[in-house]
């Protein structure tokens, strides 16, 4: 649907990549563990190693939760667009093509100390 | 011979006529249309002005007159509380992270609801109408004046009251009621109408005022308590206004009712978004509580509202879209919220806190299916980091929806321990929301929403360029006096402090 106007109404998005001085959002969350209340927001070059990306901040920023230490990262299964995906580690986050604003999500069956069974 | 005598005094009846439908005119060297260009782009169809009914009868000059008396008393309490050291009254001073997110969230909310009426009300053709909002818009400034003027005594002793205007504009709690005033204030005259006077003065106020005084007046504010009471009259008006606009519509012309469901539906949700602040305070911030944002739901929400939607069933008007999402969310939202104020408290401009274990055990009770299962836990760990001397702080800012612009906290409506993430691409552009309704209120008018200042992206985007230091000189919050736990702050060394020479010998 469009929206009802007067005349010609165009919307001009605030969050254009663009606007991040060579930067991208990427959203990162762990699956049932929600003692972290929403997704991270991280903001960082399309250049960086999907590595550096998890073994940096992400893994600086899950250290709160009793699961981090039991943390493989290995072993987790990874969720791209809400859908499987699989990283390739030693990529760029642009050649794992993960664009602007993507929502990773990942998942670590049986490790789920503050989560009670749905 | 008889001499006609000249009425001194009007009756009230030809009073209301003269001074307020004979005020009108036709237009005679313009078009009409031109006169009043904005009253028909949004497709709604309106034969007779006339028939708008004003169960109030109110003139202009009574107006005056009774707001002018209301003002009078008003002051003179304030005068007193304040004279009076009113603030040591207070339960305790947690209590004021519930008084500081109202006055930096929803007091400017007033201000905008001036704003929109002053121009709804030029917009509108029929004079019935015009009055009504003239006088609301009125109303509206008096409620953010007077509701500054209460908490300004608070500013004098406590932080976190006195960049409520930067605040509300720039920090990212308050752009969830921010967003809902500037979409109302975007929309035509008559999505203003159901936006505010319906939605926001009818079907949500009760949940906002009613519990927000109440919790006012159990935890000794008497400056709130007194704002409140100097409202109360006027949202009575409010409603009956809202109410009234709605069956116009209905009524003027069937065509009317497919887009007036739209508007409830999609009001329904953005209004059920801002009450999240709403059940925190409920739940969380009022020492002393009047009852649990459940209670308040079941009574405000699910007996009025439903008995609302009832009545308007017979204009084919169905109850909102998202209303069995609301219920669902009824028993966890509070306590999400709290958990993600608690751990981003360095970016809020009010102290939040690890509930005790009696707080802990009154939740339980009121949320017996819910609080022990999913969110004691989450409590009973952040209490082991604060122990530990690690307070836990997650440095990690959050996801923000598009649409409500709240951090993405919310759990899938049919599992609490999974993160509802819904997302969509327009444009080329991808774009996240909290839930289904957030994301169906995108979709309608996508246009509307890419546009949206979203405070979390914001910060890594000129001038902040990501540096927190700069963020919060920038949202004029002060480190270490404003933010943070309620344990160990200025707010609570003072109020001890000063009470303590209040009522006791040392």
């Amino acid at each position: 649907m469009t929206v009802a106007a007067i005349r010609e109404y165009i919307g001009v998005p605030r969050d254009s990549v663009e606007n991040f001085g060579g930067k991208q959002i990427v959203y990162a969350s762990w699956d049932r563990h929600l003692l972290f209340a929403a997704p991270f927001l991280l903001c960082l070059p399309p250049e960086t190693r999907f590595r550096d990306l998890v073994e940096g901040p992400l893994t600086a920023l899950v250290q709160a939760d009793p699961d981090a230490a039991a943390l493989d990262w290995t072993t987790v299964e990874w969720l791209k667009d809400n859908q499987p995906w699989t990283p390739d580690f030693d990529a760029s986050l642009a050649t794992n093509g993960i664009g602007h604003k993507d929502q990773l999500r990942f998942r670590t069956a049986g490790l789920n100390s503050l989560s009670a069974a749905a | 011979m008889d001499m006609k005598v000249t009425k001194k005094k009007l009756g009230l009846k030809e009073k209301y006529k003269l001074m307020t439908r004979d005020l009108g005119w036709d237009t005679t060297y313009q078009a009409k249309e031109d006169v009043f260009p904005y009253v028909g782009y949004e497709g709604i169809k309106i034969h007779d002005w006339e028939k708008w009914e004003d169960p109030f009868r109110l003139t202009m000059d009574a107006y005056w007159k009774y707001q002018a008396e209301k003002e009078r008393k008003f002051y003179a309490i304030i005068d007193a509380h304040a004279q009076n050291n009113g603030h040591l009254n207070l339960t305790d001073a947690r209590y004021l992270s519930a008084l500081k997110i109202f006055l930096q969230a929803i007091s400017p909310g007033e201000y905008a609801a001036h704003k929109g009426f002053a121009r709804v009300g030029r917009e509108f053709p029929g004079v019935g109408t015009q009055v009504a909002c003239q006088m609301q818009a009125i109303d509206e400034i008096r409620h953010a004046q007077t509701q500054i003027h209460a908490m300004s005594n608070y500013n004098r002793y406590y932080n976190g009251f006195h960049a409520f205007a930067d605040t509300r504009d720039r920090i990212w709690y308050t752009s969830v009621a921010r967003s809902f005033f500037d979409d109302a204030m975007s929309a035509g005259p008559f999505e203003f109408m159901i936006a505010i006077g319906f939605s926001f003065e009818y079907v949500l106020t009760n949940l906002l005022f009613v519990p927000f005084m109440s919790g006012a007046a159990y935890n000794g504010d008497m400056a709130t308590v007194t704002f409140g009471f100097s409202a109360q009259s006027d949202e009575a008006r409010h409603m009956t206004l809202g109410l009234e606009c709605i069956k116009f519509m209905l009524e003027q012309d069937p065509d009317n009712l497919p887009i007036v469901q739209n508007w409830i539906d999609k009001w329904f949700w953005r209004g059920f978004r801002v009450l999240g602040l709403v059940s925190t305070m409920m739940d969380y911030m009022l020492p002393k509580r009047v009852m649990s944002w459940r209670e308040a739901w079941d009574i405000y929400g699910v007996e009025n509202g439903g008995a609302l939607f009832k009545d308007l069933a017979r204009y084919g008007i169905k109850p909102p879209k998202g209303w069995d999402d609301a219920e669902k969310a009824i028993d966890h939202m509070s306590h999400q919220f709290m958990l993600g104020l608690y751990q981003w408290s360095f970016g809020t401009a009010f102290h939040s806190w690890i509930p005790s274990e009696d707080d802990m055990n009154w939740l339980s009770a009121k949320y017996p299916d819910t609080f022990d299962k999913y969110y004691r836990p989450r409590w009973k760990h952040i209490k082991k980091l604060a122990d530990a001397g690690t307070p836990f702080k997650n440095y990690g800012l959050a996801k923000l929806c598009q649409c409500c612009q709240l951090p993405t906290v919310f759990t899938e409506p049919d599992d609490p321990t999974l993160t509802c993430h819904r997302e969509t691409v327009y444009n080329g552009q991808k774009y996240h929301f909290c839930s289904d309704g957030c994301q169906h209120v995108f979709e309608n008018e996508p246009e509307k929403y890419v546009q949206a200042w979203l405070p979390m992206p914001q910060l890594f985007q000129e001038p902040i360029n990501g540096d927190l230091g700069a963020w919060m000189e920038w949202v004029s919050l002060r480190d270490g006096k404003d933010n943070g736990d309620y344990a160990g702050s200025e707010d609570q060394q003072n109020f001890e402090a000063w009470r303590g020479l209040a009522t006791t010998n040392q």
